[in-house]
């Protein structure tokens, strides 16, 4: 199945990559699965991926490491946030 | 209820004109305007590059406006966040509130700030003459968020 992936702030620059499209294995993965398969691709991944502050959203809706991902939707990957 | 994220600057009397002229009774109008500051950790800043999540920035401020609303009477809500690049003492960040009664619009006002601080996807890198840094999130702006859920 398809899913669409952001990249934000300093993890986009960590892994040097801002949008990607990926196919997952079908059954229901959690996002704890895409880290663990994004976090093979190398050091800088794995680093970026596993850090304690890391924040993620499944469809612009801030989730948890174990939140089932579904065909088409789209995550995002992010540190604490810092506007106003 | 107006959201804007833009690049642009913005005229802060013509927002207190909208609100002004929008609201159905307004008795108070509190508005909140973030400058972006000149030093951090003791180096000068040379500029500053805000960073978001187009979509759910609009939808986390709404949620933020909508959650205020819920709980103080209030009539027109007005939030604009600046992004790109941006220069010492340029604005930054409006909230604007307007209710029949000014401790509705104060304590609004400031919910949303702290919420915006603490939720929106918003970065901000800081440059200086020696390099450049992602901000980090700071425990003051935690805490002032963590402060609301006390008052039930």
């Amino acid at each position: 199945m398809l899913v669409e992936i952001w990249y934000f702030a300093r993890i986009k620059e960590a892994v040097d990559c801002e949008h990607e499209k990926l196919e997952l294995p079908d059954g229901n993965p959690t996002v704890r699965d895409l880290v663990d398969i994004l976090s093979q691709r190398g050091e800088n991944w794995r680093k970026a991926l596993s850090d304690e502050n890391l924040l993620v959203a499944v469809n612009q809706t801030v989730a948890s490491m174990q939140t089932t991902i579904a065909e088409g939707d789209e995550i995002a990957f992010f540190p604490p946030v810092t506007g106003g | 209820m107006t959201v804007k994220i833009q690049r642009q600057d913005f005229d802060l009397s013509a927002e207190y004109e909208a609100l002004r002229r929008d609201s159905r009774s307004p008795g108070a109008i509190v508005t909140f305007t973030g400058l972006v500051r000149d030093t951090s950790k003791h180096q000068l800043i040379t500029a500053m590059e805000l960073e978001h999540y187009p979509g759910m920035t609009e939808k986390s401020l709404s949620a933020i406006i909508d959650d205020a609303r819920a709980r103080w009477d209030v009539d027109q809500v007005s939030v604009i966040h600046r992004i790109g690049r941006l220069l010492p003492d340029e604005q930054i960040v409006f909230v604007g509130v307007s209710s029949s009664h000014r401790a509705a619009a104060f304590s609004a006002c400031e919910f949303i700030m702290d919420f915006l601080k603490t939720r929106a996807p918003f970065w901000k890198k800081e440059f200086t003459e020696q390099g450049s840094y992602w901000v980090d999130a700071k425990d003051s702006d935690r805490d002032a968020a963590d402060r609301w859920s006390d008052q039930g």
